[in-house]
């Protein structure tokens, strides 16, 4: 699960990590006339889950109160686009304001996990900032980076070695401890697989500041921070979130056929190959390895509603998953949601003969196929 | 021979008395898999599939002399199950358990690593994965067993599914299978893909390997680097996901593109480099696998 700014700056306060005074979270309705902004500048940033939003409008200063009024209100639902969006615009639907910084220098600080070695790394730099990314590009020496024990966390020698390093003045040195070895601790305790203290600002009146924040957390670990699992999902669209309740794997993708797979590789796979049969998928869409009729039956219902699908391809390897119990969920969702699309079925594995018995019988137009590249080359046919 | 398991295998499942573990200890039971009894705290004592149920790992392997271990036990408690069957002194620790929390896993690690330090031959597969079957021998996982033929390649693979897809090709093709492992879709994990191809390079009934990886990680780039260096046998690999958008985790939790790495096109780029022959198209890996051996071996 992936936090926005203030989110994170929420979680950050918690582990007495300093970050920049709030005036509020603005989200689109929101009354403007109450807020209460006292001492100017303000910076006004727009919460979308990427990097790259100052380039992009998402984050300016006012240091007029009806000079940020005015930031805030075209900032509110103002369509940002960034190299990290993909091509994509991500609508902005709240807006954090905060008391600007002066700041003096910028240091990159995160942790993560590395998994090969199984174990969680702290990596800084004294060149903030700048994405991760970038530096490694352009400054890989610039780059600190070592494991982390989180049942021990950072060593005092470990944030000594860090702080000459980065050239952390001895005056500061106390606070700066502190936080590194706050944020292992915090890492520990949220389930996190990144945490981005990105820069970690040295401000003209010597404190130390986190200027932005940047968390992903183990979704895996959700049974264990309630908090979290109740939080929004900002990743999600409508119809992920809809999915997820039924206890299947979704996510849009951008073309126009719907395809419905039983297992997370296979799925992935299945997208691979009607891209090479020429189409494009709506969707990455896994019932999982054990799915119930009833799964099966709205699976389906939610590829039936998405108005951008020319065309369904049904991908099963049963193993565990039978295949008559796939053809059923799929004759059951026609009822209720009537076909006007083009259906392709390929089905293996077991009860593979009652499964096609059962689709061939039902009277849906349904065309079968016996392999997986005769199934993709059909329904990219079909869509067109 | 084979690889980690055979008909020899003497299996206890954990979690034994749960639906899952009950119906998959039921096929592998229907396969001819020696499983020797479970384990499910406070039941000990009493019977399930007319089999021996313990309260601790331990005193299965005290009763019944197990060497594997599969585990279905839930995500909240599977990282401890399967440190407690490594104490133990089970040999193949097998866990077909989804949605154990990363830092879990890191524990795991640490404490089989300090394990064996002091001399321990452990082997873990998974979790997040299918298991490992030796056809016509020993089915300890959830794959469907009919599709597997004894045979001479071995697979190995990240994603459960997708190996059915592979290995039904192989057979249909009549390329017979030594082993066939799942070492799942988890971003920490046991065994990688290097571990599995070290058995399979000296195993004398396996005589080429099938790789199925994906996105996300750098395992595949790994497994590149060691056949270039050591593997003496033919090595074909598929790898999913070469349209998966970026940031979005594609089911599995390890299967996400973050920033520049973990790309498909990276993994490719470096099995092509190795001489490993990376087939495309899902569809052709049975028939491509099958004309390039004929070759070889005329």
């Amino acid at each position: 699960m992936k936090f926005l700014e203030y989110e994170g700056k929420d979680i950050f306060k918690s582990y007495s990590i300093p970050v920049a005074h709030r005036y509020g979270v603005l989200k689109i309705g929101s009354e403007l006339e109450n807020l209460d902004l006292r001492n100017g500048p303000w910076v006004i940033k727009a919460q979308v889950l990427a990097g790259g939003r100052g380039k992009a409008g998402g984050v300016k200063i006012a240091s007029e109160k009806n000079e940020a009024i005015k930031i805030i209100k075209n900032m509110l639902g103002m369509k940002i686009k960034t190299h990290q969006t993909k091509g994509q615009d991500l609508t902005v639907k709240e807006v954090l304001v905060e008391e600007a910084s002066d700041i003096k220098r910028e240091i990159y600080l995160s942790m993560t996990l590395d998994r090969k070695e199984a174990l969680a790394m702290l990596i800084a730099s004294a060149e903030g900032g700048m994405s991760i990314e970038e530096l490694a590009k352009k400054h890989p020496e610039k780059i600190i980076k070592f494991p982390v024990d989180l049942s021990e966390g950072i060593h005092d020698f470990q944030v000594r070695k860090l702080s000459f390093a980065l050239n952390i003045d001895e005056t500061i040195f106390q606070d700066f401890r502190a936080i590194v070895q706050n944020l292992a601790k915090m890492f520990k305790e949220i389930d996190a697989s990144l945490v981005e203290i990105n820069p970690l600002a040295i401000l003209k009146n010597g404190k130390l500041m986190a200027i932005d924040s940047k968390i992903v957390t183990d979704d895996n670990a959700l049974f264990r921070h309630k908090f979290f699992a109740e939080k929004p999902d900002h990743e999600s669209t409508e119809i992920e979130e809809e999915a997820k309740k039924i206890g299947i794997n979704y996510i849009s993708l951008d073309g126009n056929i719907g395809c419905m797979v039983n297992g997370a590789g296979l799925a992935m796979a299945t997208l691979d190959t009607v891209k090479l049969a020429g189409g494009n998928a709506a969707n990455f869409l896994d019932v999982g390895g054990g799915a119930h009729i009833e799964q099966i039956t709205r699976a389906f219902n939610i590829l039936l509603k998405d108005k951008r699908v020319k065309a369904i391809l049904v991908n099963i390897f049963g193993g565990i998953m039978k295949c008559d119990n796939i053809a059923t969920g799929i004759v059951q969702a026609t009822r209720k949601v009537s076909l006007n699309v083009p259906l392709v079925v390929r089905l293996e594995g077991t009860n593979v003969e009652q499964g096609k018995e059962i689709l061939a019988n039902s009277g849906i137009k349904i065309e079968q196929a016996n392999s997986l590249w005769e199934a993709a080359q059909k329904v990219t046919k079909a869509a067109g | 021979m084979s690889i980690l398991i055979n008909k020899n295998s003497r299996i206890l499942v954990q979690g034994f008395t749960g639906k899952q573990a009950t119906f998959h200890a039921k096929q592998c039971l229907d396969y001819g898999s020696k499983i020797v009894g479970g384990v499910t705290p406070k039941k000990g004592g009493g019977t399930h599939l007319n089999l021996p149920v313990f309260n601790t790992v331990k005193e299965g392997i005290e009763a019944t002399g197990a060497d594997t271990s599969l585990i279905f036990v839930p995500p909240p408690f599977a990282a401890d199950s399967i440190m407690e069957a490594a104490d133990a002194g089970i040999r193949v620790i097998i866990c077909i358990t989804e949605g154990i929390p990363v830092l879990d896993m890191v524990k795991v690690k640490k404490f089989i690593n300090c394990l064996r330090a002091s001399g321990a031959e452990i082997y873990l597969i998974g979790p997040n994965c299918p298991g490992a079957i030796t056809p016509e021998e020993c089915k300890a996982g959830i794959m469907p067993g009919y599709i597997h033929r004894k045979g001479t390649v071995g697979v190995v693979s990240r994603s459960g599914t997708l190996t059915y897809e592979a290995v039904w090709q192989l057979t249909q093709a009549g390329m017979g299978q030594s082993s066939v492992i799942g070492i799942g879709g988890d971003p920490i994990q046991g065994m990688n893909f290097v571990d599995t191809l070290k058995l399979f390079n000296k195993d004398p009934e396996t005589e080429s390997v099938v790789i199925i990886g994906e996105i996300g990680g750098s395992a595949e780039e790994d497994a590149a680097k060691y056949i270039k260096e050591s593997m003496k046998k033919p090595v074909f690999a598929f790898i999913a996901g070469r349209t998966a958008p970026p940031g979005r985790r594609m089911g599995h939790a390890g299967a996400i593109i973050e920033g520049s790495s973990g790309t498909h096109e990276c993994k490719v780029r470096a099995l092509k480099e190795a001489g490993i022959r990376v087939i495309e198209n899902l569809s052709e890996i049975g028939a491509t696998v099958k004309e390039k051996l004929v070759k070889l071996q005329s």
